[in-house]
């Protein structure tokens, strides 16, 4: 099995018309993901490349095709809602791929999401890929295999960058997550390191942070307490100035905190293997794997 | 702060020594006896780099702003550079019994806003905060709900406040939280927040961080930006929607991505090299997006290579490889320039920029596109 989506899981896509939406919708199909319901407000009955029927409203949507997972691609302004509604609805997972939410939307969105029971990954990520089963992000498909390496990432192509560096290794992945790069979000490394030690699938996990926050030492501290499966972890911006945010808005060295020594120190400790290069995370992964 | 009900000094801005002190004698008018001259730049820890300064008459506080405005003012919060000074306020000097600290920032691992507190407020905060973590109260706000009134209460008891100086600071903690989730900032800290004599609470001095992601709803703040304030290439990026930061290294970056940028400049770092900047080209890495980018870059001081690293996916590497020669024939180049192309097609674009006319270094891996623009450099 893979953690969060797989064959089975039937996606619904919040502004599916959109240039984006519509995009990677037909990516997400492209690669096999069943899409079975598409949300535009105001587009209700039309079909989507004449295959995907468009509702309204989540609810109605779920109502008529099951759907389990929202994959969103709704701009700033209107994402939080789109997120609630998706909650509302009764969706097990909501995506949210939107880059440039503010972040007190997301501190309520996360809190009504966390009172109707659903889980949402991201804001601001490339999203979630079980290789070989389902995609539901914007993420290459091609770079990725099946396989027993979980990947977790605050980043996109720096993702793609790693699990590329698996593939060529020879690894497979189970399940690719980017968690998203803002400071607050929904799904943290610790979560996702959780679902990784209940899969039989996954036997060893890559852990890609970055400056800024403390979601790496959360994750330290859950590692160090007997985390059952191998991990390699690279932290990205060791040359950050302090103060400066460099792209993403959660990576950002706020009051001396958050640096990547501090992390690369807190995971080293906890027992993973932290590479200082960015190019040997596959290698590392292989080298662990083989002997352990 | 004014704005949303928080007692605050009175006092006026002034660009120059003689409207400093014209501001300071209209003050003294209004039976103040002290002054206090301070620098607005967009960096805390003014007072330690000498940046709030107090006189005892107008003509004093005109000389102090003479020495101030223009000046390059260095702070544990600026570069070693220091940020020029090109504005003071001059205010009217309040009689302090006691300082405290409050602030509002967000909580990123419990998601949602705190309020931090200390008795021990003035310019050590930070030195309270590592040495003496039990003199720093919090109290969190419940998303949804807001800051209840006995919550605000209680921050003002954990600042050891009693009667009417305790009412008057909760007033001010309700209304520091309004004004933190109506501007939608990261950051609102009063610092030091003052009790006088007679029990009044004023915040003397304070610093306030909008959520960039907010302002499209923040028009009037918005409008505030100080283009004086920021860094000339940076801001010149911003024009053009590239994320772009100024470092001190020579070797120049432009890569798809904010985690794979900084993973490219540690990738430099490693090789015994120094980023000259951050610069994130978006995922896409179109070819409008590619020339400004190469304008913006050119720029940087001390630049004497430049690496390229895309990883594309969705977007073709061949695609890719096709708006840097086309970005290269409009902008002129004179340092070595190191391509790495990966992902997608990633053959097919080295192939194109190895047989165009222009002069590129094609590597394959990130470390040997490093090493490679490192040793160009050199």
């Amino acid at each position: 099995m893979s953690i969060l989506v797989d064959a089975d899981s039937r996606v619904l896509v919040q502004g599916i018309t959109g240039t984006e939406g519509s995009f990677h919708t037909r990516q997400c199909v492209e690669y096999g993901t069943r899409v079975v319901a598409g949300v535009t407000p105001g587009k209700g009955g039309q079909k989507f490349d004449d295959a995907i029927p468009v509702f309204d409203t989540v609810t109605a949507a779920r109502a008529e095709t099951d759907a389990d997972v929202s994959l969103i691609f709704v701009p700033p302004p209107f994402a939080a809602d789109a997120v609630k509604e998706a909650a509302d609805a009764g969706m097990r997972l909501a995506i949210c791929i939107t880059e440039g939410i503010p972040i007190l939307d997301m501190v309520d969105t996360i809190a009504y999401c966390n009172d109707r029971g659903t889980r949402l990954v991201g804001p601001n990520c490339p999203g979630v890929i079980s290789p070989g089963a389902c995609k539901v992000g914007i993420m290459p498909g091609f770079v990725h295999v099946e396989g027993a390496v979980g990947v977790i990432s605050r980043s996109g192509t720096l993702t793609y960058e790693a699990v590329d560096q698996l593939t060529r290794a020879g690894l497979g992945q189970s399940t690719s997550i980017g968690i998203g790069g803002d400071p607050v979000n929904g799904t943290s490394f610790k979560d996702c390191l959780q679902m990784f030690a209940e899969d039989e699938q996954t036997r060893g996990v890559v852990l890609i942070g970055e400056i800024g926050g403390s979601a790496e030492e959360e994750a330290a501290a859950y590692i160090a307490d007997d985390y059952p499966l191998p991990v390699v972890a690279f932290i990205a911006g060791r040359t950050a100035p302090p103060g400066k945010r460099m792209g993403h808005a959660g990576a950002i060295i706020a009051g001396g905190k958050g640096t990547a020594a501090e992390k690369m120190k807190a995971l080293a400790e906890a027992g993973a293997t932290v590479v200082d290069s960015p190019s040997v995370i596959g290698a590392t992964m292989a080298e662990i794997l083989a002997t352990g | 702060m004014r704005q949303a009900g928080i007692p605050v000094p009175e006092g006026e801005v002034a660009e120059s020594a003689r409207a400093a002190q014209a501001a300071a004698a209209t003050l003294a008018r209004k039976g103040y006896e002290r002054f206090a001259v301070k620098a607005q730049v967009h960096a805390g820890g003014r007072g330690k780099g000498g940046g709030i300064k107090l006189a005892s008459s107008p003509k004093e506080a005109g000389e102090i702003a003479l020495a101030m405005l223009g000046s390059q003012l260095v702070t544990p919060q600026t570069g070693p550079e220091g940020v020029s000074v090109r504005r003071v306020l001059i205010e009217g000097g309040a009689e302090i019994a006691n300082e405290l600290y409050l602030a509002i920032t967000v909580d990123r691992a419990r998601r949602r806003p705190v309020i931090i507190a200390s008795s021990e407020g003035g310019m050590d905060i930070e030195e309270v905060a590592a040495t003496r973590p039990e003199c720093i109260h919090h109290q969190w706000i419940t998303p949804g709900w807001g800051l209840e009134s006995f919550e605000a209460a209680g921050v003002a008891y954990a600042l050891g406040l009693k009667g009417q100086a305790h009412r008057a600071a909760t007033k001010v903690v309700l209304k520091l939280a309004r004004l933190f989730a109506d501007i939608d900032a990261s950051l609102t800290e009063i610092n030091p927040l003052i009790v006088t004599p007679d029990d009044e609470v004023i915040a003397l001095d304070a610093k306030i961080d909008i959520d960039d992601n907010a302002l499209f709803r923040h028009q009037e703040l918005a409008a505030l930006r100080d283009p004086s304030e920021e860094d000339e290439l940076e801001a010149e990026a911003a024009k053009h929607n590239l994320s772009y930061i100024s470092l001190d290294g020579t070797v120049g970056c432009m890569v798809n991505g904010a985690g794979l940028a900084m993973a490219t400049m540690d990738e430099i770092l490693l090789a015994g090299g120094s980023p000259a900047n951050f610069l994130d080209v978006g995922g896409g890495a179109s070819v409008d997006r590619v020339a400004a980018a190469f304008k913006i870059l050119l720029q940087a001081p001390g630049l004497k290579s430049v690496l390229i690293n895309i990883f594309g996916g969705i977007v073709r590497c061949d695609r890719v490889a096709k708006g840097i020669i086309e970005a290269l024939e409009t902008v002129k180049v004179d340092v070595p320039v190191v391509v790495r192309l990966q992902g997608t097609n990633a053959e097919e674009g080295r192939r194109l920029l190895q047989e165009s006319s222009l002069d590129f270094i094609v590597a394959e891996t990130l470390d040997e596109a490093a090493r490679e623009a490192v040793g160009e450099g050199k």
